[in-house]
């Protein structure tokens, strides 16, 4: 071979591209409709990240959950909301000082905890059957959180029904 | 770079290139047999000017739709509006990766530039691929969601409305059917699904053991293809066409290519996960009757969907989200629970 092509560092940087570019399109869209579809590119790229890290799962979830449900529902409620095509939504609100210093802290605050905690590198084959290992933590040394999860989001669908529904019976059709 | 990897690129790329053109040739055929059999079921002749018994009819109707004029309207959001139709199109496509069309991988008899090549019957063969169907099947969405809202048109934002609320809440009661399956075969993989189904001469088939399941997603799937009777986003009487009003030319085209080539891909899917996908008898020996049996299946099915399409007449919104949420959802959860059960008692 005349060139290398390090292959999985072009897909890292493409990744990259789109979550960062997506993360920056989302703040920088005065457009709340093209906010919420910058975010899709944004959570694309992580999901492509997990699929690098060997995670499929993950990636899959991502996929499912985040992009497929998420931003749907935020695109459903934007659709049923908001003037349709109004492009003069401002990017700013008056809590934008606020908005700036806390993500400033939070954001150094991340790089010394990256910089500070030594990841362990492993050079052994990622584990062949992830699935199966996921479900056998989920329902073995994980039981009780995995539980506790459930029980909470029930809770939480529970609540969101409660809140939601219709004060007077609506008449049976 | 690994010359195997370059080989694997190279492989898998034609592999992409052959599977989407196949495709569309499907969805040109598609469009000739539906409308051949909507007319047989309607007492009609359906297209018969064109060709020898109409079989010409898409070549006409390719050269219509690639002549028109491309019209975008003034009061689109361009960038999206001119972005839906491909959100549409390869969403419906990508879900094909996963599914295995014969059980070996295939040798080539020669070899190209000094290396084997050794060309798998499937694209992606990952260890989370009903998963994978799923999350493509959710990407569906956005196409008619984007267009909808591009369109900039009370009807079309009303489209993209119902099938949002349309295909979030049919993908739930689609995923819970599919944990039977998935119990059964105690695996993701769709390669695993179909080796499962291929004992007992290639019949032992998931139908057998989850028919509600098979129903389940059958009517999940024609939900989310949007095909009768749960074609709401685009129900041309009361919502003009929905999300597809303000489109025209081929953009009209690829949004018509991605419901036919949405429908094949799920038939695929249905046939490889609860009719044995490749397996049939003998099927093992001859790696070609794979295929047939797999076509087969697959022409069945689409011939089932064509003739649900001819006889039941649209649901309404209402009806559609009460008989998801409660009776379609609860069945599956019942489904997978009843399943769990005996599964956990024949094999612990």
């Amino acid at each position: 071979m005349p060139f290398e092509i390090p292959f999985v560092q072009i897909v890292w940087w493409a990744m990259t591209a789109c979550a960062i570019g997506g993360a920056i399109g989302v703040v920088s869209s005065n457009n709340l409709f093209h906010s919420a579809l910058f975010l899709v590119l944004s959570l694309f790229g992580v999901a492509g990240y997990y699929v690098l890290l060997s995670a499929g799962f993950l990636a899959v979830v991502q996929l499912m959950v985040y992009i497929g449900a998420i931003v749907i529902l935020v695109l459903f409620a934007i659709m049923f909301s908001r003037r349709m095509m109004k492009p003069t939504e401002d990017e700013m609100n008056r809590q934008w000082l606020v908005s700036v210093i806390v993500a400033a802290a939070l954001f150094s605050w991340l790089i010394v905890v990256v910089n500070s905690v030594s990841w362990p590198v492993t050079s052994a084959a990622p584990t062949a059957d992830t699935v199966l290992q996921l479900g056998l933590a989920f329902l073995g040394s994980y039981l009780i959180p995995f539980l506790v999860v459930g029980v909470l989001l029930s809770a939480a669908l529970i609540g969101a029904i409660f809140l939601a529904r219709e004060k007077v019976e609506a008449e049976e059709i | 770079m690994d010359p195997q990897l370059v080989t694997d690129l190279v492989v898998h790329t034609i592999l992409i290139v052959i599977v989407a053109t196949l495709l569309m040739g499907g969805f040109a055929a598609m469009t000739v047999v539906e409308r051949k059999l909507l007319g047989r079921f309607t007492l009609r002749y359906g297209p018969n000017r064109v060709g020898k018994f109409g079989t010409l009819q898409v070549i006409a109707d390719m050269f219509k739709m690639f002549f028109k004029e491309e019209v975008v309207p003034d009061h689109v959001d361009r960038a999206i509006y001119l972005m839906a139709p491909g959100m549409a199109l390869v969403p419906a496509m990508l879900a094909f990766a996963v599914v295995p069309i014969a059980q070996a991988p295939f040798v080539l008899p020669f070899e190209v530039f000094g290396y084997t090549i050794t060309v798998n019957p499937w694209i992606a063969d990952i260890n989370v691929g009903v998963l994978y169907i799923l999350a493509i099947g959710s990407l569906g969405t956005y196409g008619v969601v984007l267009g909808g809202w591009s369109s900039n048109n009370k009807y079309s934002l009303l489209g993209g409305l119902r099938t949002s609320a349309q295909m979030l809440s049919y993908e739930l009661p689609m995923g819970v059917a599919l944990l039977g399956v998935i119990m059964l075969a105690g695996s993701l993989q769709l390669t695993q699904i179909v080796d499962f189904q291929n004992a007992w001469l290639g019949l032992r088939w998931f139908i057998l053991f989850q028919p509600i399941a098979f129903i389940i997603f059958y009517i999940c799937s024609l939900a989310e293809a949007g095909r009768a009777p749960f074609d709401l986003p685009e129900t041309e009487n009361e919502l003009i066409a929905g999300f597809a009003t303000e489109y025209g030319a081929m953009k009209f085209g690829l949004f018509f290519g991605a419901e036919y080539i949405h429908m094949i891909v799920v038939s695929f899917i249905m046939a490889t996960l609860f009719l044995g996908g490749w397996s049939g008898p003998f099927a093992t020996q001859v790696p070609l009757l794979g295929i047939v049996y797999l076509l087969l299946k697959v022409g069945f099915i689409l011939f089932t969907m064509i003739w649900v399409r001819a006889s039941t007449p649209r649901v309404r919104f209402d009806k559609l989200m009460k008989f998801n949420w409660k009776f379609l959802l609860p069945l599956s959860i019942a489904n997978a629970a009843v399943t769990a059960l005996v599964a956990g008692v024949i094999f612990f």
